[in-house]
């Protein structure tokens, strides 16, 4: 049964996967604006899309189902569950403002993280180890990627407005045809204040995930702080936020220094994700790979 | 504030103006910026280089493995990264900044709160949002409708008239200051919380095997950390005993057979004077007894073993926690025979809870419950080094003065029993028996007075973190002038949606007022 169940998880996983490339292809066409009819490539690309999130809602509850446990206790899983919350809050988001526009980049982040996850990093369904068996584990990481959610699409709109911002900047004809793609999405300051916003959202997730952690860690390893390398992590990335709720009210640095900011502390959420799970070795080891 | 014009216009500080200059900029946003950001890069080399709190062993090896480079980082304290002074002078700078910055906001914002709001502008296109329209009720009955609404929005207010221009000035939104300055100040809290909780509790780490039982004395521990203001008197007086340690081995899914999905600790406990009580202690499920935290941290097998001599006498028997090497727990451990013989022996054991032979007739346990146990020793004689007074672990055997007797390049094979099986010594030194096995764990206890204060803190940052970024906070002004209502609005801090709001104003106020 778990068998089943877990195979027709990775099937609906690799069609989610095949629709994402689809829609990444689409959406990219409408940012080139290589192809005429540009809104309604963006607006097929946002169809194939939720029926690519249906796919991967249905993969994810599937793996859960196999497991009898909520799917997210190794590296495979974080990546099916993290990505699911990275469209789930692209998704929502543009039902109320319209961001299509970040749809290339959504779905290419995506695509790219359960690329590696679903080649390099799938294991097998196995029990829990007692350390993991705490409602913690269904509290502190389901928040956590959450959090990266918001954080990815702050990312991608920071990104936007650092792009933007040239296109503004731009003087001559030259300089300005080569960011015309660009003439769509909102000005630089809209885009900024956008970014802040979901962002502020992913900081108060975050710290939540931070006293989470600790408080389940006390309860785990007996100590609700000690440096571990993930703890490490967890710590950098609040504070790169931080730093980026600062700048925001810091003369010379709002605009494209607390933008920069934004995106280094993405940068360091996927780091947390990736390289710090398989590469680094300390107590979180849980990546399920050996 | 400008930390430069201060400069440029003084340019020769007497020390105090140094002081202040050095105070302003320690206080500035920007200088906060830089030090959250420096702390941030600060921490990262503890993730890099293995730390001795978290990972002494990798310390250890570290050093064996980079001889050179290793006592470099030492020097620079990258062992230690977070009690280092270099990162602790940055976090100490953060939060003297941070309480300078707090201190004198914390007073303005208090003033702010007692006093009215402001003036009323007498240009509202001039504001980041306004908007007009014309009534024919008249002005001094407008002007009590629309202070009667803003006051249900929860609007401070405040009357500004002229002869021909009736005028109202209103705040709301004062809890993002008061919940920006409670953050500020629960950080703080934080820190305080962390550093007087180290220095007064302890921790202490005690192996116990089954039908074993410890008291909470300094002597019974097997390591202990106190903190600086610890006092041995605060140590509890009762006793854990362990009744029984149970596991449970997945069997049934092929991907992970022998995972343990379950450690159970079943322990008897006893405050000095009072009834026993049963507990249970299990992974994720510390038992809070008697001021204190008791954590299952560890756990592995420990094997009963009795020595004879030649003439039959018992010299030793006892039960010898091994510590598990691998994750089918094939384990090491050691029995020290100084007495009793006419030589010192040392016995350097393995034990396989389920065992089996490799290619090359090396044993090895292929599942860590105890199916088919056996245990080995390799038998050693000479000097155990035990009178030197040189503190010797229990866990390992020191053979710079020994000779191996039976063994790898021995003639002998290693002694080799299951339960109840007993051999003999080589040199007709005696005999040893392997009377059974049983479990032992390895149990954390820890005392932390202030960790409730630590997680008091962080939650009242987290919950004043929602008033300081989601409260929007505005100014309002409305004005009649005739027939004519004015509507101004402008926020501090972010608050994207004021035009959207000025706009709901508005219609509500035609509504109030019928037009
Ligand atoms: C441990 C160090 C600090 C941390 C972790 C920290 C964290 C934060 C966070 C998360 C925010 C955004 C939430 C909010 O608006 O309340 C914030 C805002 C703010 N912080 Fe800090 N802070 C620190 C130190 C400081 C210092 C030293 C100063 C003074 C120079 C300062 C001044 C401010 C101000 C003025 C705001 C409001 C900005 C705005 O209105 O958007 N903070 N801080």
């Amino acid at each position: 049964m778990t068998d089943t169940f877990s195979q027709f998880s990775v099937l609906s996983l690799y069609s989610a996967m095949g629709l994402y490339a689809v829609a990444f292809i689409l959406f990219t066409l409408d940012l080139s604006g290589l192809a005429s009819a540009k809104a309604r490539l963006a607006r097929i690309g946002l169809s194939i899309t939720w029926l690519g999130f249906a796919l991967q809602i249905v993969a994810t509850v599937l793996r859960g189902i196999a497991a009898s446990r909520v799917p997210w206790a190794n590296m495979y899983e974080f990546a099916m569950t993290g990505t699911l919350m990275i469209m789930s809050v692209f998704l929502i988001v543009n039902l109320k403002w319209d961001i299509r526009y970040l749809g290339a980049f959504i779905t290419g982040l995506v695509l790219l993280l359960l690329g590696i996850s679903a080649t390099r990093y799938y294991v097998e369904v196995v029990p829990l180890p007692p350390a993991l068996q705490s409602y913690w584990l269904v509290i502190h990481v389901f928040v956590a990627t959450l959090a990266t959610g918001f954080f990815a699409l702050g990312f991608a709109l920071s990104l936007a407005q650092l792009l933007q911002e040239r296109r503004e900047r731009a003087t001559t004809d030259k300089q300005a045809s080569r960011w015309a793609w660009l003439s769509r999405l909102p000005n630089s300051v809209t885009l900024e204040n956008f970014a802040y916003r979901l962002i502020i959202v992913g900081f108060v997730l975050w710290t939540f995930t931070l006293i989470a952690g600790a408080v389940w860690a006390e309860k785990a390893w007996g100590r609700y702080w000690g440096w571990d390398v993930k703890e490490v992590w967890t710590f950098i990335i609040w504070t790169i936020y931080a730093g980026y709720l600062h700048a925001r009210s810091t003369r010379g640095w709002r605009g494209s220094r607390s933008a920069t900011l934004a995106m280094i502390g993405f940068g360091a959420v996927i780091f947390n994700f990736t390289v710090v799970n398989i590469f680094f070795k300390g107590l979180h080891a849980y990546s399920g790979l050996s | 504030m400008s930390p430069q014009s201060e400069t440029v216009t003084n340019p020769r500080l007497s020390p105090v103006g140094w002081l202040r200059w050095f105070w302003r900029q320690l206080t500035s946003m920007r200088t906060a910026l830089l030090l959250l950001l420096l702390l941030a890069i600060a921490a990262i080399p503890g993730s890099l280089v293995p730390q001795r709190s978290s990972d002494p062993n990798g310390v250890t090896q570290y050093f064996a493995d980079n001889k050179d480079l290793a006592p470099v980082l030492d020097k620079l304290q990258l062992f230690d990264v977070y009690s280092s002074a270099w990162f602790s002078a940055i976090y100490l700078l953060l939060f003297v900044s941070l309480i300078g910055c707090v201190v004198p906001r914390v007073a303005y914002h208090w003033n702010a709160l007692r006093s009215a709001p402001p003036r009323t502008p007498s240009n509202f296109s001039r504001l980041p949002a306004s908007e007009s329209f014309d009534t024919n009720t008249d002005p001094a009955i407008s002007i009590d409708r629309a202070r009667a609404l803003l006051r249900r929005q929860g609007y401070r207010i405040a009357r500004y008239d002229s002869k021909t221009r009736l005028t109202l000035s209103a705040e709301r939104g004062y809890a993002r200051e008061t919940g920006n300055l409670v953050f500020h100040s629960a950080l703080v809290g934080v820190l305080v919380a962390v550093g007087l909780g180290g220095g007064a509790g302890f921790a202490g780490q005690r192996v116990i095997y089954e039908g074993q039982a410890f008291a909470n004395t300094l002597l019974a521990y097997d390591s202990f950390n106190p903190g600086r203001f610890f006092s041995p008197s605060e140590l509890t007086p009762y006793t854990v005993r362990l009744d029984s340690f149970t596991t449970v081995y997945e069997e049934k899914n092929p991907n992970a057979i022998g995972q343990p999905t379950d450690y159970t600790a079943k322990v008897t406990v006893q405050l000095k004077d009072q009834a026993p009580e049963a507990k249970v202690i299990k992974v994720n499920e510390p038992l809070r007894y008697g001021n204190t935290d008791i954590y299952l941290l560890g756990n592995g097998y420990a094997p009963q073993v009795t020595v004879r001599n030649p003439a039959g006498e018992v010299i030793f028997t006892d039960t010898i926690p091994f510590l598990p090497q691998d994750k089918n727990l094939t384990s090491v451990g050691v029995v020290k025979l100084p007495d009793g013989l006419s030589d010192q022996l040392g016995l350097v054991g393995f034990f396989y809870p389920t065992v089996s032979k490799g290619h090359s007739g090396a044993f090895f346990s292929m599942y860590p419950d105890l199916i088919d146990p056996v245990l080995t020793f390799n038998v050693w004689k000479g000097d155990l080094g035990l009178n030197e007074g040189v503190p010797r672990s229990v866990y390992s055997l020191d053979t710079s003065k020994m000779t191996k007797l039976t063994g790898q390049k021995t003639d002998l094979a290693s002694l080799e029993l299951k339960p109840g099986d007993t051999v003999d010594l080589p040199e007709g030194l005696g005999t040893v028996t392997f009377d059974g096995v049983k479990r032992f764990v390895s149990l954390d206890i820890h005392n932390d007075p202030a960790q409730g204060w630590v997680l008091f803190f962080a939650l009242l940052a987290l919950g004043s973190l929602l008033f300081s970024l989601f409260i929007p906070r505005r100014r309002v002004w409305i004005a009649v002038t005739g027939s004519k209502v004015e509507v101004g609005a402008l926020a501090r801090g972010d608050d994207p949606t004021l035009d959207a709001r000025v706009a709901e104003l508005v219609t509500a106020l035609r509504t109030e007022l019928g037009t």
